[in-house]
């Protein structure tokens, strides 16, 4: 705690002019986004964000969260600072994880119940794009490149890779059961599926053109815990590259994985099935969502602890944060 | 702690390779036997006219989407049959050349079919039966069970009650051979974790004008009076398989206690409330095909062609002996809703999952329970384990 204490004094005196940073927790149940001050690991406020939020994410400049509002079918987008809600935007039914380009422009987003990707122009808050996947689209992600962009597809148990360009598939890779997210590395060679029933993470290296080859797959065991509760869900990486680190869901722990040898590190202690991930922008920190107890946990990323949970708002779902 | 499996990684490249595949038709078919039978007690168990049809429906569905991306098809085909035409009715699947076949039905009927697709070479999938002999000596090569038997929902009722402590039972049964069957496997379930059946009485099945509009007069009388004056127990546990009497005990006994099995909390495959691990989207999509709420077979027989699919998809093949084996395999398991992987035994084609606790409204436990601890799975604390299966037709 106290070493806590202190480092925080220090990055404050280091980064002077900087405000607090704010995570956002979208609370599936609760229908709310809880604020959390990532300096003082204090509740700021909560605030209603539609019927089931899930995914959540921040423009690139930082002032807007959008957040997935399941059961009102569209994105509701909320102002970072003042909470105020500002003009949705469409998603097609069941939006539940999306990925925002670098630009900030286009908004991919998984519908789930109807087995497709929606391409979502985030200014002129149109659709450009349906792009039919597999059954039960879930994870995204986007190629640093912003080339392609990566759906899992929970019952068809593919990662279909779709470009940007044209909004086709251009290459299918099975998985194992029930792949939830794909993140790929900051430089864009290596992607990580995590396969939530099968109980791995598929990896691939992916090549100049985008092109994926699947070069192994990570598993988990923890001593004293069923093999069955070890379910991959939510991914981050490192900037470096040089960590993964993988939410296990009802196992209630953060796998920590060497990035490149594939070696699974250690395993953090979380709370009740953690879902989502989220560093802080300075990498510091990673923020665990915690569905059965309420909470987030932070994680010292350079210590590989946690060091506190926060209670927020009923089944924390994502996590987002900003500077 | 972790590790890179080198044999994991040898499969997952075999199978990384293998997209793009051949074009793969999937030709499968789903034969219902339809037994004269009474209404049932409650309006919400009246049988659907597209029961388990529905779930292949959604099958066809959810497999023809993954299908589109390997150049595989598939079409299933459905019958409802009475009893005495069902020979003439499956001859008919298997002179169309469908060599895949879901079947609901009764154990002997199920047992005759599937010994008529055995000569034709065809696989059948058990969607309706609980019926333990099927697991046992009486057990097939081609039949694989999609549904728990009987032994795997007593299971399920007996950890239940174990955790509770609820250690004491007051077991009722019926007099129809249906409900002497899963009597029986609530005895042995008894007998398996420890449980004592302080009191046995069978509440004979004499017919009655229970649905009319005074039937619950009779029912409040009839009911305190049968069950007065049995030993001390902590909980009913009721053997109904013929659905007369189990779901009037609740709030009718003369001591007034828990209700499980046949009635009260029941162990069952799938229920339209049904919604951790993901089954929302299930439901969901079940619910905008077909227009009404699933019921256990129709999660059955979409749970049955997608084993027939992930065959199709992962190891290229759409022959019977070819879904069997790789069904069986190690290589096999699928996501079903529950939480966990599904997979089969290899010794009796059963397939292993988790059985939900259903009170009539939401899901109240899934078995198997915390604590009971296996050496393969803890999912074969539920049903015949290698052990104490006679079954030898997947040796």
């Amino acid at each position: 705690m106290k070493s806590l204490v202190v480092t925080t004094a220090i990055s404050l005196l280091l980064a002077a002019p900087a405000l607090a940073g704010k995570a956002f927790v979208s609370n599936e149940r609760g229908n709310t986004i809880t604020v959390v001050n990532t300096d003082t690991w204090e509740v700021e406020t909560e605030f209603f964000a539609g019927h089931r939020p899930r995914g959540i994410t921040v423009s690139p400049d930082g002032s807007k969260i959008y957040v997935c509002a399941s059961d009102d079918n569209l994105v509701r987008v909320f102002d970072s600072t003042t909470y105020e809600e500002l003009p949705s935007l469409p998603s097609g039914p069941d939006p539940e994880l999306f990925i925002l380009e670098p630009s900030g422009k286009r908004l991919y987003i998984a519908n789930e119940d109807d087995n497709l990707v929606t391409v979502t122009d985030t200014e002129t808050r149109t659709v450009l794009a349906e792009v039919p996947v597999g059954v039960e689209p879930e994870g995204m992600g986007m190629s640093p490149d912003a080339k392609f962009v990566v759906n899992t597809s929970e019952t068809t148990n593919m990662a279909h890779f779709i470009s940007t360009e044209d909004y086709k598939i251009k290459h299918n890779i099975l998985v194992d059961q029930r792949p939830r997210y794909a993140h790929y590395t900051a430089d864009g060679k290596r992607l990580f599926v995590t396969s939530e029933i099968g109980g791995t993470v598929s990896v691939m290296d992916i090549a100049e053109d985008g092109t994926p080859t699947v070069i192994g797959k990570i598993s988990f065991e923890v001593a004293g815990v069923q093999p069955e509760w070890l379910q991959p869900v939510g991914a981050r990486v490192t900037q470096d590259g040089k960590r993964l680190f993988v939410a296990l869901g009802p196992a209630n722990r953060v796998a920590v994985v060497d990035a490149q040898s594939l070696e699974v590190l250690d395993y953090i202690l979380v709370g009740q099935r953690v879902w989502q991930l989220d560093f802080t922008p300075d990498e510091k920190y990673l923020l665990t969502t915690n569905g059965n107890s309420n909470d987030i946990t932070v994680i010292d990323v350079a210590r590989e602890k946690a060091i506190r949970s926060v209670q927020v708002g009923q089944q924390p779902w994502g996590v987002v944060t900003i500077d | 702690m972790g590790r890179l499996s080198a044999a994991l990684l040898a499969a997952f490249s075999w199978i990384a390779f293998a997209i793009p595949a051949q074009a793969i038709d999937v030709k499968a078919a789903v034969l219902r036997v339809d037994y004269p039978t009474l209404l049932p007690i409650s309006r919400y168990d009246l049988r659907p006219d597209d029961l388990g049809f529905a779930g292949a429906a959604l099958a066809d569905e959810d497999n023809g989407t993954t299908g589109s991306f390997l150049g595989h098809t598939y079409e299933t085909t459905t019958i409802a049959t009475a009893p005495e035409e069902a020979d003439s009715a499956f001859d008919a699947l298997l002179a169309q050349g469908i060599r895949l076949i879901v079947v609901q039905a009764r154990g002997e009927d199920l047992l005759r079919l599937t010994d008529k697709a055995a000569a034709a070479g065809a696989l059948v999938f058990n969607a309706a039966t609980g019926d333990v002999a099927l697991r046992d000596d009486q057990c097939r090569g081609n039949l694989l069970h999609i549904a728990p038997s009987d032994a795997m929902k007593a299971d399920a009722v007996a950890q239940f009650a174990v955790w509770k402590k609820w250690d004491e039972w007051f077991l009722i049964s019926g007099s129809n051979p249906q409900d002497i069957a899963l009597a029986e496997a609530y005895r042995t379930s008894a007998r398996k974790f420890g449980v004592r059946i302080t009191e046995d009485r069978e509440f004979t099945d004499t017919g009655g004008s229970r649905r009319t509009d005074s039937g619950h007069v009779l029912v409040q009388r009839q009911l305190p009076t049968f069950t007065q004056g049995a030993d001390d127990h902590d909980v009913v546990v009721a053997a109904d398989g013929t659905d007369y009497f189990a779901r009037y005990l609740s709030y009718h006994l003369w001591t007034p206690r828990p209700v499980m099995g046949s009635g009260g909390l029941v162990p069952t495959t799938f229920h339209a409330a049904h919604e951790a691990y993901g089954a929302t989207q299930f439901q969901t999509r079940f619910e905008a095909l077909t227009g009404r709420y699933a019921k256990p077979q129709d999660y059955n027989v979409w749970l049955a062609l997608r084993v027939v699919g992930e065959a199709v998809t992962r190891a290229n093949t759409a022959d019977p002996m070819g879904v069997r084996d790789y069904a069986v395999s190690d290589a096999f398991e699928l996501a079903a809703f529950k939480g966990t992987r599904v997979t089969f035994r290899n010794w009796n084609g059963q397939l292993r999952q988790p059985i939900l606790l259903y009170d009539g409204s939401i899901t109240v436990s899934v078995s198997p329970q915390d604590g009971f601890l296996h050496q393969v799975s803890p999912l074969d604390t539920m049903g015949l384990d290698r052990p104490e299966s006679n079954c030898t037709a997947f040796n």
